[in-house]
């Protein structure tokens, strides 16, 4: 016996407490009154600033590999690495496993869920039918999340450089620059998106 | 912070007859089988959960163990060649006197890992046995173990970058280990293994305890 039809229910997803569903204005959050959990969190002008977020990190991101992100030198000898050649560098026998995964959370992971981003909601703010497959790349992008990993890249090389400057100079290149950015980039975009509202306009349309 | 919606003393989905998409949050009645908004599969409870929680859980476990034995880093020089192993090389840098190096790689690589293990087993444990903790210390605690889960990492991404950048000729090389690979997977797991427990499972206890008690 429910004294609500379900639509007007929310369920939150980690602990299982049912409310009824009035939905915050703007600025608001709905936060789970057992857990915590926010639940709904709506801005305003929300996609359109994670559509720019996610065009900045798809560029960044794609700089960032190809150009020099680390100098080393040490009695006359200096070695520049990229980023892709930080994430190759255990490319000798069973490593290679090891390579293609360090390459995937440190660069396609993120580049994928900006892709995605974007592919769901540039039609969504422009009030446009969503687009073919909105719902599995909006789902491909939610499961991905966990696995981007670049921000906690960015500390490891801070630890990295600690350990090596006793034993040679480091200098950053452009890359590296760009990949700070990048990651401050990536954290408030996680933070802006409110996914209880991208999937109800997916419902919606 | 402001409310979810209106205040129904906080029933559980499950005692109000419906289950609901932990992707999504929409809500659908009971015996629904996929999310028709998001496609994601219903589970009213996982009961099948805390078998994946703890295969992968012990996978991770037993990659940890290699992780530790065989050799993360080998240090070549001019004079000498190194094979240090996570513990090792955290002595040796300790021996030369940077202790806050030492600790912190102790820290990242040994007090966390052997924490995520203990902690998510207590979760999974502490699900069918009732247990001091409170709900919501574990429900901290599983997000704790969510949060840092990731940040393991670290520890191949510096591998990674050392081994990259180091690459100085005959003068001296930096070249990963084979503890890596099974330190990754090791991260990889846990990560898999904390992602595997349905967390609803802490809440059940408050709403029915004698359900969490009786063998069902």
């Amino acid at each position: 016996m429910n004294p609500a039809p379900l639509e007007h229910l929310i369920v939150c997803p980690r602990c299982d407490a049912a409310y009824k569903l009035k939905r915050p204005v703007a600025g608001e959050r709905a936060v789970c009154q057992r857990c915590g959990m926010v639940l709904i969190a709506p801005r305003r002008n929300a996609g359109l600033q994670t559509i720019a977020l996610s065009l900045a990190i798809a560029i960044l991101i794609t700089a960032a590999t190809l150009f020099p992100f680390l100098t080393i030198k040490a009695a006359g000898t200096s070695n520049s690495v990229s980023i892709l050649d930080a994430a190759l560098a255990f490319s000798n026998g069973p490593l290679l496993a090891l390579s293609l995964t360090t390459a995937a959370l440190i660069i396609f992971v993120p580049l994928a869920r900006a892709m995605l981003a974007i592919y769901v909601l540039v039609p969504i703010v422009l009030d446009r039918p969503t687009a073919p497959g909105a719902m599995q790349a909006f789902r491909l992008s939610e499961a991905l999340r966990p696995w981007s990993m670049a921000e906690i890249f960015v500390i490891g090389c801070a630890v990295a450089l600690v350990k090596i400057t006793d034993l040679a100079d480091v200098t950053f290149g452009p890359a590296f620059w760009m990949f700070a950015v990048l990651v401050v980039l990536v954290v408030v975009q996680d933070n802006f998106q409110c996914r209880w509202s991208v999937w109800n306009s997916l419902e919606k349309s | 912070m402001e409310l979810a919606g209106e205040k129904l003393d906080i029933i559980s989905a499950a005692e109000l007859g419906v289950v609901s998409c932990t992707r999504c949050t929409r809500v659908w009645p009971q015996g629904t089988q996929t999310c028709g908004r998001c496609g994601r599969a219903i589970v009213a409870r996982d009961k099948k959960s805390l078998q994946r929680v703890w295969a992968l859980w012990l996978v991770g476990l037993m990659c940890y163990v290699p992780a530790n034995l065989y050799p993360m880093l080998q240090t070549r020089t001019l004079l000498s060649v190194q094979e240090d192993t996570i513990v090792g090389g955290a002595i040796e840098l300790a021996r030369y006197g940077s202790f806050g190096i030492a600790f912190i790689i102790l820290f990242a690589s040994v007090a966390i890992p052997v924490g995520k293990f203990l902690a998510i087993a207590f979760l999974a444990i502490s699900v069918n046995r009732p247990s001091q903790a409170t709900n919501h210390s574990r429900q901290y605690l599983y997000e704790i173990v969510e949060y840092i889960g990731r940040w393991s990492m670290i520890d191949i991404f510096v591998v990674a970058i050392m081994s990259s950048l180091v690459q100085l000729n005959t003068l001296a090389a930096i070249n990963p280990g084979p503890a890596s690979l099974f330190f990754a997977l090791s991260v990889i797991f846990t990560m898999l293994s904390a992602q595997a427990f349905d967390s609803r499972l802490i809440w059940d206890v408050q709403t029915n305890p004698k359900a969490a008690k009786s063998d069902e």
